[in-house]
């Protein structure tokens, strides 16, 4: 999850996809984000590097759908449904998740146990 | 009332106990000569020094009954007493010198007055001179001619008037050298007469010259000369000094008090008059008999250690002596510390508990009193006072409490009773609170509040190692002495600051907000 400026973002992602629950009139996915550019990144408890200005989960709801899907607390989401997340206002992030005409959004995040299995994994061999 | 004097010409001692050793009267001799110095009449022994809690009861029960009083114990310990002799002839031996002084006071006044008569004289006197010495020759000259009288009338009633305004006022102060500035434009002025007059003389009268409008001309010519000297004499006597380039510091040699003053480009001994004004109201007063406990204490420890030279007499004899007493009472130093911080701690209480019973007995007193409304005045008067009478008349419920506040915290020399009933009078005039009443006694004021004995056309002396009428300088130092204590002045110039600027455009100011907000999706 290193940032060199000017180079493209290198990471080990993993796809989750989630199904959004239909409570009401609302369209819930049981998690929070939160970050970026807009934002004070060096608040944020889980990136490494504090200039990050990704978005973040920073809670997810017992037994909702992000849960369910594999999404874990502290993950960077870096795609949603192909929109880029890694340079997005905290709004920009919020409206691409929470479009009322998509029931699933399949998201790519990253976390800093992928990279160590991966790394793991290759040594193996 | 007649026969209760007032209480500063009253001469009370404390009723000197017998077991006192000799050091307390030495004590007792330096405070009277302390006091006596004071050009303050009230000669009233401050109350005794700390001493020990069973001791302190006894004489100021004694004390309270002898308030306002004739009568004068004087017992067979206090030799150094002053009898009312002694009062009248210290009275009179200071009026000697005020009389010379008086007299040197109004000189450089007089001769401004004399100066000023001249420069009015002058320029009338070169147009009437033609007209008087050879009138039949003079050419009549005509509206220009009038012109220039008017000219000359007015500018010399506004050269009157400004000369009036800047110099004849009457003198601050008796400096101890001349001031320089006033002498040397005193000098100009007298060499710009002689010049005129020299000229008029020459070329005018010696010539009877005929144009007259000439000689007015010259005449006009000679005023605006004089008023220019006048406009240098207000730049350099009045505005020269505004601009504040050196910070002095004013120290009080007998208790600290430090005060810091800007002045501008002074000499020292103008430097030190301006201080003065501020020392008058700036500055609480001088009381002595806060000081002697400190001296006390200093006597105690150094009288108590005598040296015996067993080695015979040597040159260095009296250095041997002074470092063996040195190293003795630093040895021997280790209790007094514990006696002071006792002492102290007794004191405060003791002050506090006697200023919470002065505050409740004057807010006690004032109760009493209400002023009369509108519609009470027209029924028959019942016993109405004036505030001189109404102040008598609740003064005696506080006095006691009051007395004893002003004994224990030393202060009972600087208010006499007469002082504290006109005080209290005001306050009920103006309709003071008792707090407003208080305030006066509970702190120690700047020395104009006390009687004007205390303050008026004191003695100073000024030490300095510089000349007195040189100008003040960074670093300078000198001392003011009076008979009881000196003010110490050292100056240090006012850096020059560098200012410098940093333009804000007025819409510049943005902010964004720096938020962690958490939305949960």
């Amino acid at each position: 999850m290193s940032f060199i400026p000017g180079q493209p973002v290198t990471a080990v992602v993993q796809r989750i996809e989630i199904h959004k629950l239909r409570d009401g009139d609302n369209l819930i996915l049981g998690f929070s984000i939160g970050g970026g550019i807009d934002q004070d990144s060096s608040q944020n408890p889980f990136s490494e590097d504090k200039t990050d200005k990704g978005i973040y989960v920073t809670r997810i709801s017992k037994g909702g759908p992000a849960e369910v899907a594999g999404l874990k607390m502290g993950d960077k989401i870096m795609q949603v449904n192909g929109w880029d997340m890694t340079m997005v206002t905290h709004d920009q992030a919020r409206k691409k998740l929470t479009r009322k005409n998509e029931d699933v959004v399949r998201l790519l995040v990253t976390r800093k146990s992928l990279e160590n299995v991966v790394r793991q994994s290759m040594m193996q061999h | 009332m007649t026969d209760r004097c007032a209480f500063s010409h009253c001469v009370g001692f404390d009723a000197v106990r017998g077991e006192r050793s000799s050091r307390d009267r030495h004590k007792s001799h330096s405070r009277d000569s302390s006091s006596r110095s004071d050009k303050n009449v009230t000669i009233s022994a401050s109350s005794a020094q700390p001493q020990q809690p069973d001791q302190s009861s006894a004489p100021t029960d004694a004390q309270d009954d002898n308030w306002g009083e004739t009568t004068t114990a004087v017992t067979g310990t206090s030799d150094h007493s002053l009898s009312q002799e002694d009062l009248a002839g210290f009275g009179k031996e200071t009026e000697g010198p005020v009389e010379k002084l008086n007299c040197v006071r109004f000189l450089p006044l007089a001769l401004t007055l004399i100066l000023g008569l001249l420069v009015l004289i002058t320029p009338l006197s070169f147009l009437v001179l033609p007209q008087l010495m050879w009138p039949e020759r003079l050419q009549a000259c005509g509206t220009a001619c009038e012109g220039l009288f008017l000219s000359l009338a007015f500018k010399l009633l506004i050269l009157l008037l400004a000369g009036w305004a800047l110099f004849a006022r009457p003198g601050r102060a008796s400096l101890p050298r001349i001031a320089v500035f006033r002498a040397l434009l005193g000098l100009l002025t007298l060499l710009l007469l002689l010049s005129y007059w020299l000229f008029f003389g020459v070329r005018i009268l010696d010539s009877q010259d005929e144009n007259y409008q000439g000689i007015v001309q010259f005449a006009v010519s000679l005023v605006d000369a004089l008023l220019f000297i006048h406009y240098l004499a207000v730049v350099l006597l009045e505005i020269r000094h505004l601009q504040p380039c050196f910070s002095l510091s004013v120290v009080r040699s007998t208790d600290g008090e430090t005060r810091h003053y800007n002045l501008g480009q002074l000499s020292i001994q103008r430097a030190a008059l301006v201080i003065l004004e501020h020392y008058y109201k700036d500055f609480s007063v001088h009381n002595p008999a806060l000081l002697t406990a400190a001296k006390s204490r200093a006597a105690k420890h150094l009288a108590g250690l005598k040296v015996y030279n067993v080695d015979g007499a040597g040159s260095d004899a009296a250095t041997a002596q002074s470092r063996a007493k040195i190293a003795a009472a630093a040895r021997q130093r280790d209790t007094s510390h514990n006696e002071l911080y006792y002492e102290e701690a007794e004191h405060d209480r003791r002050v506090r508990k006697r200023r919470a019973r002065l505050v409740v007995a004057v807010e006690e007193a004032f109760t009493h009193v209400r002023r009369l409304q509108e519609e009470e005045k027209k029924k028959p008067p019942g016993d109405e006072m004036d505030p001189r009478e109404a102040a008598q008349a609740i003064f005696p419920s506080m006095a006691r409490a009051l007395q004893k506040y002003l004994r224990t915290t030393r202060q009972q020399h600087c208010h006499s009773m007469d002082s504290i009933q006109a005080h209290l009078a005001f306050c009920i005039t103006n309709n003071m609170t008792p707090k407003a009443f208080l305030e006066s006694y509970l702190m120690a004021g700047p020395t104009l509040q006390y009687t004007r004995e205390c303050w008026q056309t004191r003695q100073w002396t000024l030490v300095s190692e510089a000349s007195v009428t040189s100008p003040l300088r960074h670093g300078s130092e000198f001392q003011l002495k009076s008979s009881d204590f000196s003010l110490v002045v050292t100056s240090k110039a006012i850096p020059h600051l560098k200012l410098s600027e940093e333009y804000v455009h007025p819409k510049s100011h943005k902010f964004v907000l720096q938020l962690q907000s958490e939305t949960s999706v």
